[in-house]
């Protein structure tokens, strides 16, 4: 059983990464606005142009 | 966008309509806009797209959801004006927010980001803790290493301390508010359990043994922030009136003064100016007209449906639209004196006198609570007399099992489910009680134009008088209404012109007159398409609203020219009338018009000729007699009424006003969904009541348990989230039953109903 001294601490680390990236996605406003970017994918016009 | 309109967007690089409102850091500045005219998330793209290919705009960010855009550019480049002509140059029309309602719409979008994180983190916590707590549970009953044991406890410990210390601090804030003010409220049990089940769990972790309770915790947290943020998310909807408001009237004006017309900020405008009004732009202040003649459309403030003819000397009202002509207007009222103005002080009265609901379910939960924590002080003093070894699971049991989280969760995720649902099909609630009052509708109040109606005229019926066939009339009339401004010659713009009038005269206020093929031809008034051919007579039917066609030989064809009803009217007062709702017309518009559509719905009881005033006092009576009275209309008319009623339905198509006063907004022009919502409220009410039976038959029997040590803290977890998730699953049956109104019964989905012109002889 000596491997969950490993696992479950990896788990944890896991666990407080995908925390860290919500909170990074959540603060970059990424859940903001919810309906805008699923209309995104049907926008067939040329690219913005990058300047 | 009208040409001339145009300019006024210079006016926003002048230093006093920037100041508050811009945040200029040396070149480079950004500002907040409200953006009307935005329908989904296409138009955001779109005006993404657009702006961001100007060269000095840095970054720009549309909500396709909020209506709301951020820019950041460079000033030195790109004047302001600049930004807001390439977005109403789209078709959108941007407005500057100042500094406190941009700050508003930023204090939201931090709660709410504030609101995410928290149930993120408990989330996670909880799945984490659970899978500990399950190997936990089985090594109780299959035997587990001492050291592996002590192991999980503290990981377990571990994985809490972020779910009580960061996730649950609003119940502990909460509670600790509420116990200074001496108010029991929800949060205090709440928070008690929290804080006395993860201070023993911590205890006993670090001491190594007796009982732990973090997966109950984390669970607990975890429930009870789910249903928080759908609450949050369902207030913050609700929206900001004053900014409504100030969008209706312009920010910049065009004043005429001694050196011609100049665009100033409206703020600069005083008493007794000369300001010119043009075509297509709502007039900035309550004035009188000096020069010129035009329409105007009131409908946003009078509730009249047609266009209303303004000359020299009348008065008109700030933020109703000039259809016609410029205008130049000399400035009578300004700011809080004006018409607009006096309807939101009506408007405000209206929504403070509104019941508060709200208040009997905090009186309820605050009985729950005292009895709560009386039982758990009971049940302590029991058991430290008789045995205090069991005094604190037993207590801890009390507190957990009875929590009011099976009570508080009953009535929030159903409501939720049931507004997730009516969102989805077109209706959305914007005030938390609005599902509760739905169910108890008995009476529902229609206003006509625009919620009945289209809001647009259009031909209803035209006769032939036999002479001529019927489809040349309607040729003959499109060709001599295209040279009108009328209003209601738009009704024959859907026809097309097959012939050409030359030689046109319009006589204001009674018709016009003009020759096809060498014939003089007339139409308007019955009187003035008379005098072209003396002697002869009148075509049968006179109704208000009709008017004439006739030649030298008399008259060929009377039309009658009407709002058209919307195509889903019929069937959502048959469904309201199955539902054991009675239906009522009242309109601000004159009995002939609302007679005739009130007599097509089959609906018996309306009103015409109603003044705002007049309509809120009917609403309010009915209230009084019935109870349970839904209002359901559009424009700002209609807000202070819309205040009154038990419940108020604004039509999206209505001015942003009436949209952020009202309990619901209407985004689709499907009128059935409001007996689905009706049906909706009172299949939401029933689940509430199951649920809240279920809750008292649950508490019943599980609080003498936990009282006697007989239930231990685990199982009154257990206990307590089986509860929690029977009254979820049982709320969310709501949001999966099958939509009962058949849409594709309907027909049509949209637009208005065409009526098939009628030819008779007489």
């Amino acid at each position: 059983m000596n491997i969950l001294f490993v696992l479950i601490p990896l788990g944890i680390g896991m666990a407080a990464v995908s925390v860290w990236a919500f909170f990074w996605a959540v603060d970059n406003g990424q859940f903001d606005d919810l309906e805008t970017p699923a209309t995104r994918v049907l926008d067939d016009e040329t690219e913005r142009p990058r300047d | 966008m009208n040409p001339e309109a145009s300019d006024s967007w210079e006016a926003y690089d002048r230093p006093e309509l920037r100041r508050g409102r811009l945040i200029i850091d040396g070149d480079r500045a950004s500002a907040e806009f409200a953006i009307d005219g935005i329908h989904c998330g296409g138009c955001a793209l779109r005006i993404e797209r657009t702006l961001a290919a100007i060269a000095g705009v840095d970054s720009v960010s549309v909500n396709g959801a909020t209506h709301r855009m951020r820019v950041s550019w460079d000033l030195a480049r790109e004047p302001l004006s600049h930004l807001l002509r390439a977005v109403a140059d789209l078709g959108y029309t941007p407005h500057l927010l100042s500094d406190a309602t941009a700050g508003s719409a930023d204090r939201d979008s931090q709660e709410r980001r504030t609101a995410l994180k928290r149930l993120a983190v408990a989330g996670i916590g909880m799945a984490q803790v659970m899978s500990f707590a399950f190997a936990l549970y089985a090594g109780v009953a299959y035997g587990i290493e001492p050291n592996i044991e002590r192991y999980l406890r503290l990981v377990s410990l571990l994985v809490s301390i972020p779910v009580v210390f960061y996730s649950s601090a609003p119940f502990f804030r909460s509670a600790y508010l509420d116990v200074r003010q001496r108010r029991p409220g929800m949060d205090v049990p709440v928070a008690l359990a929290i804080g006395l089940a993860f201070a023993a769990s911590t205890f006993n972790t670090l001491r190594g043994q007796g009982g732990v309770y973090f997966d109950s915790v984390t669970m607990f947290a975890f429930f009870l922030l789910l249903g928080r943020y759908i609450e949050l998310q369902t207030r913050h909807r609700r929206g900001n009136l004053s900014d409504a408001l100030a969008r209706l009237i312009p920010d910049t004006v065009h004043r005429v003064g001694d050196r011609g017309v100049e665009t100033v900020p409206r703020i600069e405008v005083r008493v007794g100016d000369r300001l010119r009004a043009l075509p297509g732009a709502p007039i900035a202040a309550d004035g009188r007209i000096v020069a010129g003649k035009t329409t105007v459309d009131e409908s946003l403030l009078t509730g009249e449906s047609m266009p209303l003819p303004r000359k020299q000397g009348d008065s008109v009202i700030g933020g109703s639209l000039n259809l016609g002509n410029p205008v130049d207007i000399e400035v009578t009222a300004l700011g809080s004196n004006t018409v607009l103005a006096h309807v939101v002080r009506l408007l405000a009265r209206a929504q403070a006198e509104r019941p508060r609901l709200g208040k009997v379910a905090d009186k309820a939960a605050g009985w729950f609570v005292a009895a709560t924590l009386i039982l758990a002080v009971g049940t302590a003093a029991f058991w430290l007399h008789f045995d205090p070894a069991r005094a604190f699971a037993a207590t801890l049991a009390v507190l957990v099992v009875t929590c009011p989280c099976a009570l508080s969760l009953a009535t929030p995720v159903a409501v939720a489910a049931a507004t997730a649902r009516l969102a989805r099909n077109g209706l959305l609630i914007t005030h938390p009680d609005t599902v509760e009052a739905l169910a108890s509708v008995r009476r529902c109040v229609f206003d006509k134009t625009g919620t009945l109606t289209v809001g647009a005229p259009q031909l209803r019926c035209a006769t032939a008088s036999g002479s001529v066939p019927l489809e040349r009339c309607l040729a003959l009339a499109a060709a001599l209404e295209q040279h009108s401004e009328h209003p209601l010659a738009a009704a024959f713009s859907a026809t097309a012109p097959l012939v050409v009038a030359e030689n046109v005269r319009s006589v204001r206020g009674r018709g016009i007159e003009g020759e096809v093929n060498g014939r003089r031809y007339r139409i308007g008034r019955p009187d003035f398409v008379q005098e072209l051919a003396p002697g002869y007579a009148a075509i049968a039917g006179g109704e208000g609203g009709d008017f004439f066609l006739g030649d030298e030989s008399g008259t060929l064809a009377a039309f009658q020219v009407d709002d058209s009803l919307r195509p889903s009217a019929v069937l959502a007062i048959q469904q309201l009338r199955a539902l054991n709702v009675e239906v009522e017309i009242a309109s601000g518009d004159g009995p002939v018009p609302v007679g005739r559509v009130a007599k097509r719905l089959g609906v018996a009881a309306w009103r015409a000729r109603l003044t705002p005033a007049a309509k809120m006092t009917h609403i309010r009576s009915l209230n009084h007699a019935h109870g349970g009275v839904m209002m359901i209309g559009d424009g700002i008319n209609d807000a202070p009424v819309l205040g009154a009623a038990r419940i108020s339905v604004a039509m999206s198509a209505g001015s942003a006003l009436a949209q952020v006063s009202a309990d619901s907004v209407l985004m689709s022009v499907d009128l059935t969904i409001i007996p689905e919502a009706v049906r909706m409220a009172r299949r939401t009410v029933q689940v509430i009541r199951q649920n809240l039976a279920w809750a008292a038959i649950y508490n019943l029997l599980a609080v003498p348990l936990a009282a006697t040590a007989i239930l231990p803290p685990w199982g009154a977890a257990i206990g307590m989230s089986a509860s929690s998730i029977i009254v979820v699953l049982n709320a969310c049956r709501l949001d999966r039953s099958a939509r009962a109104c058949d849409k594709s019964s309907l027909g049509v989905s949209s637009g208005p109903v065409s009526i098939p012109a009628s030819a008779s002889s007489t």
